[in-house]
């Protein structure tokens, strides 16, 4: 802060301050002409007597003007003044983390060099685990970790990034964006119809032969670059298995269709920055654990 | 049937226009209240509709129950008041039209464009600048009207009740235009003036301050005209007036940070509204022993009068909220507080408690004077309206203690690996019977605005036989 508006604040606070207690003081008295005199004033009817204010209540006033004279000298306020306490929010931030990384570090690294498939038998761990799901997990893939609409399911061992405990790690640590490029301009209605129903038909379902005949040929061209020849996946794009019965945005003709259309870009927020390494590998385990039991 | 109820001195047309319309959109803002409350105990109440979702809805509610009810309450206290206190006829009738109908044009677009997704999105001041524009223009309809007023006034003094309301209409004035500043891109869509914390802070520099000069400043306003008239008594204070007037206007200027603790805003601006904040509370209890030493010597009153009975109750409401808020206001209670039902909690014991109650019973209080009758249709019914009412808001807001306090614990438990306890959702399904309950509560108080309604409405029939009685029409 400039300190053109550091003491900018500090008057204005000042003055404004002075200026209350100038009116609680200038008022305290009254002319006392008796307990029933009135200010001689009448509006519609109504007068007004001319009591004092209650005593208790001017105290109670002055207390918190000397609290709050109190609180502007121990604690930041007045412009750039720091306060004789050198609180700050973010310093108060920072102790709390401190403490816990303190308290509870331990408690996480006790288990960093237990491999993950033996980290997952450990049931005091995996319940520890569960419960940093719950609360950082649980809002995008569900509370059993079952997915929905958009949100991988990480309980069936079908995936997206490879369900090695590596791979696992991987993913919460640094996160994954998935990149479906949209191919409505590009093969066009007829071409999104065609794909569309060899895609439909690769996990064994009816569609109609001639379209998927052509779209077949499309799909070699376009899309086994990632999806594969075989449109079985490819975890180095997060490229999902189209030949399996587990959809990522649902395996109806209309929303197949609209995936070719408009592209996919699902988001798998990295973890680095928000839980500590220990943590995730806890984590890892216990999703490794979902689908290894 | 209109002559025979226009006042020969005043204008009372619009006052009666603008009281009608507050029962009406008390009903209407209050039943839409009672649908969103539904919504978050059985969700499947959005009926999966874009236009019926809670998002959409929730500040249709706040906007109705605001700036409808609470608007209109304020516009027909205020030019009941300003005229009677000042003993002036309004400048202008054509003007006071104008407000009434453009405040009712105002609100219809809200109606409508709020739930079609139209939002600005900053709270209490989501409508889009052409509805801003148009709002600005009725404002400064009603400032001119209001203070023309008071300049034509017999008496050299102000009175206090319009300190207050001319406080209320001048700095909603000055807050309604620098924070709906905004880049349109299109007629329906724009771009907040500020960016980052300095819009967040002009945003709750507006919201705090539409609190207390909307939500406050305006409802003492009335408090200072109804409850000595009702209760016959003079106002207990004069100088406790002066001092917390000036008190109450110059400190909510400053306690807007208090809706941003431990968030990207600087800590010095945390840490001054956090001061101001409490300093706030004996100002604010200032008006409520003013309202409450008033009585004294007219307390068996309350025994047959339900009308200053919403009054009394109104300021303990009142006084018990703004003990409330400095409490939340300081940041280690503010820490739990904050995001939770807590919040909801406090603002419905103002909202309800405070704002509808004295709102309510200075209608009752204008309603008979508006249509010329002795008194309101029925009183047993105002009794009944008052239980409802009461038992109403007490059961809303306690639900929404223990659940904001539930909720605020449950965030914060951690195991002994350091790990969160509970998952968010969790939280949320302990939050149910606290929702069921308060559902309850907003449905028996909507169901006291019926009640008044009906009273409302019987009271204005056959106005042909009453019209007959002059000394009323005086009055
Ligand atoms: C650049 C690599 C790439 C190419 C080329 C590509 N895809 Fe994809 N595809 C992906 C990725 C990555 C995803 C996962 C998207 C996500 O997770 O959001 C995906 C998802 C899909 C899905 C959704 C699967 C589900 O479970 O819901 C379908 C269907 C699909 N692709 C079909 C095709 C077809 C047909 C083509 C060719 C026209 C094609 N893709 C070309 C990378 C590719
Ligand atoms: C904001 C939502 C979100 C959160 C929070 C989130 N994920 Fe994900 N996650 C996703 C999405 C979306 C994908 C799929 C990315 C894609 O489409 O390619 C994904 C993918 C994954 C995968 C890869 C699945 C596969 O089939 O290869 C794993 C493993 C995973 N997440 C674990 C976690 C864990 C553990 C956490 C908690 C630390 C977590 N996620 C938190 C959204 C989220
Ligand atoms: C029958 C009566 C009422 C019911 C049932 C009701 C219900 C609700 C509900 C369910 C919410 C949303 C809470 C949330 O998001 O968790 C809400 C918000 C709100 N209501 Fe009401 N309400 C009623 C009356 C009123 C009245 C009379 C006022 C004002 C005069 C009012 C002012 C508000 C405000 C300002 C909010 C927003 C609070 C915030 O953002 O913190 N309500 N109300
Ligand atoms: C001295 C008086 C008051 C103070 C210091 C005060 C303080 C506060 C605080 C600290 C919050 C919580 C902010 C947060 O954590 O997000 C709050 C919220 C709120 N208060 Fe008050 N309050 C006071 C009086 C009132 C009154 C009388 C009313 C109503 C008539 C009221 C209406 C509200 C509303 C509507 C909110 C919710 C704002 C939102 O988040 O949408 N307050 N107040």
């Amino acid at each position: 802060m400039s300190p053109f508006w550091s003491a900018w604040i500090i008057i204005l606070t000042t003055i404004f301050l002075i200026g209350i207690c100038w009116v609680l003081m200038a008022n305290r008295k009254t002319q006392n002409r008796g307990p029933d005199a009135t200010t001689g004033h009448e509006y519609d009817g109504i007068v007004e007597y001319d009591n004092p204010m209650p005593l208790w209540w001017i105290q109670g006033f002055v207390a918190t003007i000397i609290f709050g004279v109190g609180y502007l000298i121990a604690y930041p306020g007045m412009g750039s003044w720091p306060g004789v306490l050198g609180w700050t929010a973010v310093n108060q931030w920072q102790a709390e983390v401190d403490e816990a990384a303190k308290r509870y570090g331990d408690v996480f690294a006790g288990y960093s060099a237990t491999p993950i498939e033996e980290l997952a038998q450990d049931p005091k761990a995996m319940r520890m685990a569960q419960r940093m799901f719950a609360n950082n997990c649980a809002l995008c893939h569900g509370a059993d970790a079952a997915g929905g609409y958009g949100f991988p399911n990480l309980t069936d061992n079908d995936w997206l990034y490879g369900g090695s405990p590596e791979q696992i790690k991987t993913t919460i640590t640094h996160g994954r964006t998935a990149a479906m490029p949209q191919w409505g301009n590009v093969v066009g209605d007829q071409g999104v119809r065609e794909i569309s129903a060899y895609v439909y038909s690769l996990n064994g379902r009816e569609a109609d032969a001639a379209l998927a005949a052509e779209g077949g040929k499309k799909f070699q061209m376009f899309c086994a670059s990632c999806h594969g020849k075989d449109g079985k996946g490819n975890y180095a794009f997060g490229a999902p298995n189209l030949t399996d019965q587990v959809w990522l945005y649902g395996g109806s003709m209309g929303q197949i269709q609209h995936t070719l259309q408009n592209g996919r870009s699902g988001r798998m927020p990295a973890h680095q920055e928000l839980l500590s390494a220990d943590k995730i590998h806890m984590l890892s385990a216990y999703v490794w654990s979902l689908s290894n039991q | 049937m209109n002559n025979q109820l226009e006042h020969p001195v005043y204008n009372y047309k619009v006052v009666r226009q603008f009281t009608v319309m507050t029962v009406v959109w008390g009903v209407i803002g209050m039943a839409v209240g009672v649908l969103i409350a539904s919504q978050l105990a059985w969700p499947a109440l959005n009926f999966e509709t874009p236009w019926l979702t809670f998002s959409r809805l929730r500040p249709l509610h706040t906007n109705l129950v605001i700036f409808a009810f609470g608007g209109s309450a304020l516009f027909a206290t205020s030019l009941f008041v300003v005229q009677r206190t000042c003993q002036a006829r309004l400048i202008s009738d054509k003007l006071a039209a104008f407000v009434f109908w453009g405040w009712q044009l105002v609100i219809v677009c809200a109606i409508i464009s709020l739930p079609l997704g139209y939002t600005s999105s900053k709270e209490y001041a989501e409508l889009e600048w052409p509805i801003d524009i148009l709002l600005a223009i009725v404002w400064i309809a009603y400032a001119v009207l209001f203070f023309g007023t008071i300049s034509k006034r017999k008496a050299s003094h102000i009175y206090v009740a319009n300190w207050f309301y001319g406080a209320f209409i001048l700095t909603v004035a000055v807050l309604h235009i620098v924070n709906s500043a905004a880049i349109p891109v299109s007629m329906m869509k724009s771009y907040s003036a500020y960016a980052g914390a300095a819009d967040a802070m002009v945003q709750w520099w507006y919201g705090h301050n539409a609190v207390g000069f909307f939500l406050t400043a305006g409802f003492l306003g009335i408090m200072y005209y109804f409850v000595p008239k009702q209760a016959g008594r003079p106002v207990y204070s004069y100088r406790l007036s002066i001092v917390h007037f000036w008190a109450l206007i110059s400190l909510y200027i400053w306690a807007g940070p208090h809706h941003l603790h431990y968030t990207a805003l600087p800590d010095w601006a945390q840490s001054l509204g956090m001061v101001m904040s409490l300093i706030l509370l004996a100002p604010s209890w200032g008006g409520m022993i003013n309202g409450m030493m008033t009585l004294s010597g007219a307390w068996h009153k309350l025994r047959t009068d339900p009308i200053l009975r919403f009054l009394v109750v109104s300021l303990s409401f009142y006084g018990m909220s703004t003990f409330e808020g400095p409490m939340m206001a300081i940041k280690t209670v503010n820490s739990l507080s904050h995001y939770t039902d807590w919040t909801i909690g406090h603002v419905h014991s103002g909202a309800l408690g405070w704002v509808a109650m004295v709102s309510i019973g200075a209608i009752y209080h204008l309603v008979p004077v508006m249509f010329n009758k002795d008194a309101m249709y029925s009183t047993p019914l105002i009794n009944v309206h008052f239980w409802m009412a009461t038992i109403g808001t007490v059961l809303y807001i306690s639900a929404m203690w223990v659940n904001g306090i539930l909720q605020g614990l449950m965030w914060r438990a951690y195991n002994a690996d350091g790990t969160l306890t509970y998952s968010f959702v969790d939280s949320v399904e302990a939050s149910f019977p606290g929702y069921v309950v308060r559902l309850i509560g907003g449905i028996t108080f909507l169901g006291g605005m019926l009640v008044m309604a009906y009273n409302v409405w019987q009271t204005t029939r056959n106005n042909e036989a009453a019209a007959t009685n002059p000394a009323a029409s005086a009055a």
